[in-house]
């Protein structure tokens, strides 16, 4: 393994999946606490449309994504704020038409012939120099956005009616978790897949619960649950040649199972 | 001046009324109840004397200012407290959300609104509880730490939505004992099922089926639309057949 921290790929794929596991230990938190997980699956899912779209017309697969993934986080937010019976039906039209018109624009595109495979479960060892200024930008967003707004956030999460009460501008507050939920989402497809990027929002996210007594704490200590998972599974993916984004959340899952086997056990002992 | 004034108030979702000319008055000693059937509109009162609805016939005067003037000025008590409960956030915390108004540091909370909150935790009698996770009190204790929620901003009125629903009879009491202890200093409007404890602590009760019908637990009076009999006047008949 060492020998392999020589490989520049190598470097990029640990410090992507350093930084997308903070990211997504944060921003998980917030999805959790949220019960917002189908949602941020919707988002994950629609953001295929952003990757077609950037195929087809030469732009960055992050900046197509991105974009595709934020437009339809305020979507969601405005449309579920305003009714929220129908939400379930509104993700589920927007996870599927996202991947629809991405699916249409990759055949569109004239001889390019796209590894969907790699969006669906990740391409951590093909992480460049701008996908990391990518994720850093995103993470610092994320910290930002967290410092300037965390009691707006911890209210708005806790209790939705009391914090609109309280004159804090809740619209504003679900919109801007959403987004930066889609943000996260955006950069974690690199290091999981989109089809996989929900397990790395949660799993972390559920032992973290468990042990934190805060959204802060559980931010902090999903965080760093996550850069564990997916070192470990970076490393296993490396030793046996298995995808990456498949060996992370395999490990994340056994060691939820171990986490919950415990949890249950513990009051028995 | 009054603390809650409504006139000639009707109000209707969509085309359905559901408040119709409704008149009350709340003073500031009082401890004001609202009782009725569920779906007789009391919720929906309570969230236009609130301003999360806006009015459109008649008027709401709370504190001699509109609603939403009004809104920081009054604590809020929303029903049903058991929502949530895994969620990480302490008792404290939960109370710091009430303290939304003042300067405040880049991050976290100031020393002043940490004691403000732990003062507001003391009054209802839950200090020693602070740092305890929501989710681990008791639904009695729970609404404690709600009241202390409402009351961390210093409001000028209590408001309370079934404080006791989904609470254990003596946890109830306490509640409604704590009530009376702050409505020394505050008025108070609760929203109740709970007739017996209402019909001890209130000073008036409203009864809301649509219309509304005052009584007046002083002189055991209503103001009765012809034939008006609701849980009052029953209790107010059992306690006069047992005195006499």
């Amino acid at each position: 393994m060492l020998e392999a921290l020589s490989f520049e790929f190598m470097q990029h794929a640990l410090l992507a999946g350093i930084l997308v596991s903070i990211i997504s230990g944060i921003i998980g938190s917030l999805i959790v606490v949220n019960r917002m997980v189908f949602l941020a699956g919707g988002i994950a899912h629609t953001s295929y449309g952003g990757i077609g779209l950037a195929v087809f017309f030469g732009l960055p697969i992050f900046l197509g994504a991105s974009l595709f993934a934020v437009v339809a986080a305020v979507i969601i937010a405005m449309l579920s704020l305003g009714n929220k019976s129908r939400i379930d039906t509104i993700i589920g039209l927007i996870w599927a038409v996202g991947m629809a018109i991405g699916v249409v624009l990759v055949d569109k595109t004239q001889g390019y012939n796209v590894d969907l495979m790699s969006y669906l479960f990740g391409s951590i060892l093909a992480v460049s120099s701008s996908d990391l200024y990518f994720m850093g930008a995103t993470l610092a967003l994320v910290v930002l956005a967290i410092l300037k707004y965390y009691r707006e956030m911890l209210a708005v999460s806790y209790d939705l009616e009391y914090a609109s009460i309280r004159g804090i501008n809740v619209r504003f507050i679900y919109t801007l978790m959403l987004v930066l939920s889609a943000l996260s989402v955006v950069v974690a497809i690199k290091v999981v897949g989109l089809i996989l990027v929900i397990a790395m929002l949660t799993i972390p996210v559920y032992i973290a619960q468990h042990i934190s007594n805060s959204l802060i704490g559980m931010m902090i200590s999903s965080s760093i649950i996550s850069t564990i998972f997916t070192l470990i599974g970076l490393y296993i993916s490396y030793s046996y040649d298995i995808t990456s984004g498949a060996s992370i959340i395999l490990v994340s899952a056994v060691c939820m199972s171990i986490f919950g086997i415990y949890n249950y056990l513990k009051p028995k002992l | 001046m009054s603390i809650i004034e409504i006139r000639d108030l009707t109000f209707a979702y969509e085309k359905q009324i559901v408040l119709q000319d409704i008149n009350l008055v709340v003073d500031k000693d009082d401890f004001f109840a609202i009782i009725g059937p569920n779906g007789g509109g009391k919720s929906t009162l309570l969230k236009l004397i609130l301003g999360l609805y806006p009015i459109k016939q008649g008027s709401i005067k709370v504190l001699n200012k509109s609603p939403l003037q009004a809104r920081e000025q009054i604590g809020y008590v929303p029903q049903n407290t058991n929502v949530n409960t895994d969620f990480p956030i302490s008792a404290l915390e939960v109370v710091l959300i009430g303290h939304n108004e003042g300067k405040r540091p880049f991050w976290g909370y100031a020393k002043s609104e940490i004691a403000c909150a732990m003062g507001a935790l003391k009054q209802v009698g839950m200090d020693s509880y602070a740092h305890h996770k929501i989710g681990e009190l008791s639904g009695g204790q729970r609404q404690r730490v709600m009241i202390a929620r409402a009351l961390c901003a210093h409001p000028k009125i209590l408001i309370l939505d079934e404080p006791t629903a989904s609470i254990d009879p003596s946890g109830q009491k306490e509640i409604y004992q704590l009530l009376k202890e702050l409505n020394s200093h505050i008025p108070i409007v609760v929203v109740s099922h709970d007739i017996f404890a209402i019909t001890q602590y209130a000073t008036k009760i409203a009864h809301i089926n649509k219309t509304l019908t005052m009584h007046d637990t002083h002189s055991k009076s209503s103001t009765h639309k012809d034939d008006h009999i609701c849980e009052v006047e029953l209790m107010w008949m059992l306690e006069n057949s047992r005195s006499q």
